[in-house]
């Protein structure tokens, strides 16, 4: 059947079956290739999008259970705040090597330092660990959020 | 770029081939070789700069990125050369095509950590001629010397006036003169762009969602299409009742080729949920029994067998039967996934003669050769367009998921992507297969070891996937570095082939052959060490005293480790150092076990000599994302086979390392003005080897094989 979604602030209509994960709706539907395929389980974080702002695995949020929530995705992560933040501090530490996972490490983030705006390292840890990333970033993913949360707070000069 | 005049005057001693540019400008061909200015001269150029009127410079490399920086370090070597800012400079991957091949590999393949080692000295050369040519056309039109002129960000100018001309204006006058044969490089001391810290290239489009992989591609009209395999390896598709699959919405077409079936549909959950409907017969072959223990029990049957003597020097023999005392010990690493975050994907257009195929690859003019003999078009009708690589990590050398998506893609009449499902991708690797070593050292009064004999029971990946790099049939990558930097007298590597069953398909992982040689050379040092009563350090310093850049590596981490101030009980500190891939690295790992025998990783603390660290933090984060890969291996990593089929399938069985395992990891870089080594693979190797030594000296109980057995370390 037909839903009406709201994604990055549009209303969309798409015929798909209730169950589709909105991972495959975003990505084949909508076109917005930035919410990636990892696992298809929830085990490994690339697809996360923000449902209403808080953090969801994609390919485990079917289409039918997303009502007329506020879907966000890394297309418009820079529309918000943390977002601007964490691009930025991403950027500073060039945090990415293939960049894959990065997308849900950001939205990740993102629903971390909206909840959380001065994160401890275990805070960032029990949140990330569930974001892989094959090629090792984490250290510099964890630098990361503790840069975007000084530029939040008003330090390093933020744009 | 073939359209563009050429044969301005090349000579066979020239290097550089110079002609104007399609559209304007300057084009400049170079061979990219990892040999000397001279020896180049023969080759055909396989790498480009153009330089357009407006100035522009796009660099076209016969590389891709999947991670490694290798746009951003090869930028600032021509940046630095050729005199203009870095961020003039726009990079092309190439199409794939012959030219681009390595003339080293015969192939264009990225992987080996051998980009940068092999652009280091043609890039420059290429980049310095450039710089002179443009200087020259500059000197003519004013009528000065070239001598009385320099270049400058991009520009020419001249000393004794104010005059200046951009080498947008001068490229199409440079384009016709004589090129240099020689031109001289800038020494170590004048870089100004070559070892900074520069930011990549490419992180921009890869924090806001736009950078575009393999499995982004969407061309017009795209259907979507899952993909599975017989679970058994080497099976055939026997029957199949497609009804099942066609009754999910969204389905189109089911699609069955020899050894598997797809689904393809409007999205690609359509076809991921009709592909799970579906219960295809299969014919599960000669492999329908096997399980992993054959396997090990077959690698260790090969350890008793001669292998191919790979190096001997000395004679062994004599130093064993004059041993005061004798060492042996096996070692066994198991098969492995790679496991890159981005799932094997391929898209296919095939129509009016032609095939486009949109693919992440390593390995891009042998993906355009399979594409070619599946669809049976000729080569030159097929085009690869090169993505971003979600993780290479020696997956993407193979080609299996290009073939079958344009054999799958023959029988649907609109472009095509296919898609491997996680549990596909990991079920249907080219897996590292599992690695035995018997190594057997001779031991004076002293402690010391007076031979080294080390035999390497491994496949030979290379007579498959590069016949060029084997020698008397012994695959030179499966014995890199099977004696460590040590100075050893007498020293013996075999080689013993030893094959997966076919059908199971093996090929190359991060690290490659040192990932595992370092771990048995490695793991063995130290039990020799904490047999001679010695220091793990001090014990290696002797054995490298001839080795001045292993040696300063592994004293500058063993400073920067505090190696020898005390540690709780259950935790321990353990090394490796490797010289390997044109590196030299030492590693200090520290651990903690807990009672239940879990092993943390605490801290790792890596010193590299890579020669010229082109850039700094490009080494470090490859360092850095090497030994998460390995720790993932020493910690979690095994693929285990029943019944002819793979266990794992996702995550939640095949583990890897996540953000609450990864130590803090401190990589420290030896100043160095030799030529740069490769970064991509050795953080991995040294990691391994580095924690499992860390857990002897936590535990008192010696790895030798992996993934460490976190049961056996119970504190009972």
């Amino acid at each position: 059947m037909a839903y009406s979604i709201r994604v990055n602030g549009e209303t969309r209509e798409v015929d798909v079956d209730g169950d589709t994960p909105m991972l495959w709706v975003l990505r084949d539907v909508c076109g917005l290739t930035g919410t990636k395929y990892g696992c298809g389980i929830a085990m490994c974080g690339a697809c996360t999008i923000h449902v209403d702002g808080q953090a969801r695995r994609a390919c485990f949020t079917p289409v039918s259970s997303v009502d007329t929530a506020q879907i966000r995705t890394i297309e418009t992560l820079h529309e918000t705040p943390v977002g601007q933040a964490l691009q930025r501090a991403w950027r500073e530490l060039d945090v990415v090597q293939c960049g894959y996972c990065q997308s849900g490490q950001l939205m990740s983030a993102a629903a971390l330092l909206a909840a959380n705006p001065k994160p401890t390292d275990d805070d960032i840890d029990m949140v990330m660990s569930g974001n892989i990333c094959r090629c090792g970033t984490y250290g510099r993913i964890r630098a990361g959020i503790h840069l975007a949360a000084t530029y939040l707070a008003g330090g390093g000069g933020a744009t | 770029m073939t359209s563009s005049k050429s044969g301005t005057g090349l000579s066979r001693r020239q290097f550089l081939l110079v002609s104007l540019a399609a559209g304007g400008g300057m084009l400049i061909g170079f061979p990219i070789t990892g040999r000397s200015q001279g020896a180049a001269a023969a080759s055909p150029p396989s790498a480009f700069i153009r330089i357009d009127r407006a100035g522009r410079v796009t660099l076209i490399l016969p590389y891709v990125e999947m991670g490694q920086g290798a746009y951003t370090s090869q930028a600032q070597i021509l940046a630095e050369e050729l005199e203009v800012a870095l961020d003039s400079v726009s990079l092309e991957a190439a199409p794939a095509g012959q030219v681009y091949a390595s003339p080293l590999l015969g192939e264009q393949i990225t992987g080996g950590s051998i980009s940068l080692r092999g652009a280091w000295v043609s890039m420059r050369t290429a980049g310095a001629a450039a710089r002179m040519m443009l200087t020259e056309a500059a000197a003519k039109r004013w009528g000065v010397t070239a001598d009385s002129c320099r270049a400058e960000n991009g520009r020419v100018m001249h000393k004794a006036s104010t005059r200046s001309l951009s080498y947008g204006e001068l490229a199409e006058e440079a384009a016709g003169l004589p090129v240099p044969e020689l031109p001289a490089l800038k020494s170590p001391g004048a870089f100004r762009i070559v070892g900074k810290a520069e930011k990549r290239l490419d992180s921009p489009a890869k924090v806001d969602g736009t950078a575009k992989f393999g499995i982004d591609m969407r061309p017009e009209g795209v259907l979507h299409a899952m993909v599975q395999a017989c679970p058994v390896f080497g099976g055939r598709l026997a029957a199949l009742d497609t009804a099942p699959a066609l009754r999910v919405k969204g389905v189109r077409q089911v699609v069955q080729i020899d050894d598997a079936v797809a689904v393809v549909a409007d999205h690609t959950w359509a076809a991921l949920k009709a592909l799970r409907a579906l219960e295809p017969k299969w014919d599960e072959g000669a492999n329908s029994r096997l399980t992993t223990a054959d396997m090990i029990a077959a690698a260790d049957a090969a350890l008793q067998r001669e292998g191919l003597v790979a190096l001997r020097v000395g004679d062994v023999a004599a130093a064993e039967a004059s041993a005061s005392r004798r060492f042996e010990a096996m070692y066994r690493m198991p098969m492995l996934a790679h496991a890159a975050m981005e799932p094997l994907s391929c898209t296919v257009k095939i129509s009016d003669g032609r095939c486009d195929v949109w693919v992440g690859s390593q390995i891009v003019g042998r993906a355009q050769r399979v594409a070619a003999e599946a669809a049976g078009l000729p080569l030159e009708k097929v085009s690869i367009h090169n993505q971003y690589l979600g993780g290479g990590f020696g997956r993407r050398l193979e080609t299996d998921y290009v073939s079958q998506a344009v054999l799958i893609a023959k029988q649907v009449k609109a472009p095509l992507k296919v898609t491997w499902s996680r549990e596909e991708d990991m079920r249907h690797d080219y897996y590292r297969f599992h690695n035995h070593s018997l190594v057997n050292v001779a031991v004076d009064a002293a402690g010391q070891p007076t031979s080294w004999h080390h035999r390497v029971v491994a496949p030979n990946i290379m007579a498959r996937w590069l016949p060029a790099y084997q020698k008397d049939n012994i695959d030179l990558d499966a014995v890199d570095a099977a004696h460590g930097p040590y100075d050893i007298p007498n020293v013996l590597v075999e080689f013993t082939r030893n094959e997966a069953p076919a059908g199971l398909t093996t090929g190359n992982w991060r690290g490659v052959g040192p990932t595992r040689n370092v771990f048995v050379v490695e793991s063995a040092i130290d039990e020799l060490a904490h047999a001679a009563g010695r220091d793990a350090i001090a014990y290696r310093k002797a054995l490298i005293s001839q080795a001045p850049r292993t040696l300063a590596v592994l004293a500058r981490a063993e400073r920067e480790s505090g190696w020898g101030s005390p540690l709780p009980a259950r935790s321990g500190r353990g090394v490796a150092v490797m010289s390997a891939f044109g590196s030299h690295l030492a590693f200090v790992a520290q651990v903690s076990v807990e009672g239940a025998g879990h092993v943390h990783v605490e801290r790792l603390v890596c010193a590299v000599d890579t020669g010229i660290a082109v850039n700094p933090d490009i080494v470090r984060a490859q360092i850095e994302g090497g030994v998460i890969y390995g720790l993932s291996a020493v910690l979690h990593g095994k693929i285990t086979v029943n019944r002819g089929r793979v266990l794992e399938g996702n995550f939640d069985t095949y583990q890897v390392v996540r953000m609450a395992e990864a130590p803090k990891i401190e990589v420290h870089i030896i100043e160095s003005t030799e030529d740069p080594g490769g970064v991509g693979e050795p953080g991995t190797s040294g990691a391994i080897a580095a924690v499992a030594n860390a857990v002897f000296a936590a535990t008192g109980k010696r790895i030798r094989t992996l993934p460490i057995d976190h049961a056996q370390l119970r504190n009972t």
